[in-house]
């Protein structure tokens, strides 16, 4: 192989775009959070479930299962309704840590990471 | 042989091997929140939250989805969820399978509710996405493609539907065909 063709070939799999993929699962909220100034809320599936069975948010907790069924407000969490059933700062951290759970980048769309395809969404 | 390596050559060697670890870090299974496309990599959050690598790494593996068998995961002790928050919560659990779609194009589907009720309550899907009589149930890949049905979980927090073979594994020529009614 010539020199050139060696660079070339290393730059472009050096460079190659890969496509940032966050973790099946998890679910962009920003039906509030743009319009009141802070990040969307990521929520992480995965995290959630090494801990809770399904059950215990979808059932105990009255959490819709399809994405963006769910309409959160904070004065709802503050009053210990949803997601304030745990994070509450007995079982999770409470409502006063707003950067943990607004965590995503401005501007994002809401919904769910996943779909018909690994990579990408279907009707979600 | 070193002494007639040309630098080139050598600037070359190391530019493949930053490629080549670069192309490594590209296809290690779960990506780190600040590279994930949906966290903002100048949150607070980023030091403190929980990376799924270390969180799923050791969990058993899997091939889709969050590469991991969450099943396994319950099964193997390696993880232990909580059932239930209020104490009058009824936890059930049902061995039984069902076998689905049979005689179709594809093989016959197995459900096994053991799987299902191992992390969901009856209410989550009865009545309303399925009904508990056998055979009062229509099922439609397109449907469930479409996120309705089965699709409700699987393809966005279940195994996703690219594992056809999962749900449809029972070939039909080992099930007794009954006199058609």
């Amino acid at each position: 192989m010539k020199p050139p063709a060696a660079i070339g070939l290393a730059a472009l799999l050096a460079l190659a775009p890969t496509a940032p993929q966050a973790e099946y699962g998890d679910v962009v909220l920003n039906r509030h959070s743009d319009k009141a100034g802070v990040r969307p809320v990521v929520f992480p599936h995965w995290f959630h479930r090494i801990r809770f069975r399904c059950n215990v948010c979808h059932q105990e907790l009255g959490f819709k299962m399809r994405a963006g069924a769910n309409d959160m407000l904070m004065t709802d969490i503050i009053d210990g309704k949803l997601c304030g059933m745990c994070h509450n700062e007995r079982i999770a951290w409470g409502p006063d840590r707003c950067d943990l759970c607004h965590s995503g980048k401005p501007g994002l769309p809401s919904g769910i990471i996943g779909g018909a395809q690994t990579s990408g969404p279907g009707r979600w | 042989m070193a002494q007639h390596m040309h630098s080139w050559s050598r600037w070359a060697a190391a530019v493949v091997l930053l490629a080549m670890a670069t192309a490594f870090a590209a296809t290690s299974l779960w990506t780190r929140l600040e590279e994930d496309g949906v966290h903002d990599a100048h949150s607070p959050a980023i030091g403190l939250l929980q990376q799924p690598g270390d969180a799923l790494g050791t969990l058993p593996r899997d091939s889709a989805g969050n590469q991991v068998s969450w099943v396994r995961a319950i099964d193997s002790g390696a993880i232990n969820p909580r059932t239930n928050l209020l104490p009058q919560t009824e936890v059930r659990l049902r061995d039984d399978e069902l076998i689905i779609a049979k005689f179709g194009s594809m093989p016959a589907v197995k459900f096994p509710h053991r799987q299902h009720t191992l992390w969901l309550a009856c209410e989550n899907c009865h009545e309303h996405l399925f009904k508990s009589e056998a055979g009062a149930n229509k099922f439609s890949m397109t449907a469930i493609l479409n996120g309705e049905q089965c699709g409700l979980c699987h393809g966005a927090v279940a195994f996703p539907l690219t594992e056809c073979n999962r749900c449809h594994s029972v070939s039909n020529a080992s099930l007794q065909r009954r006199a058609a009614p």
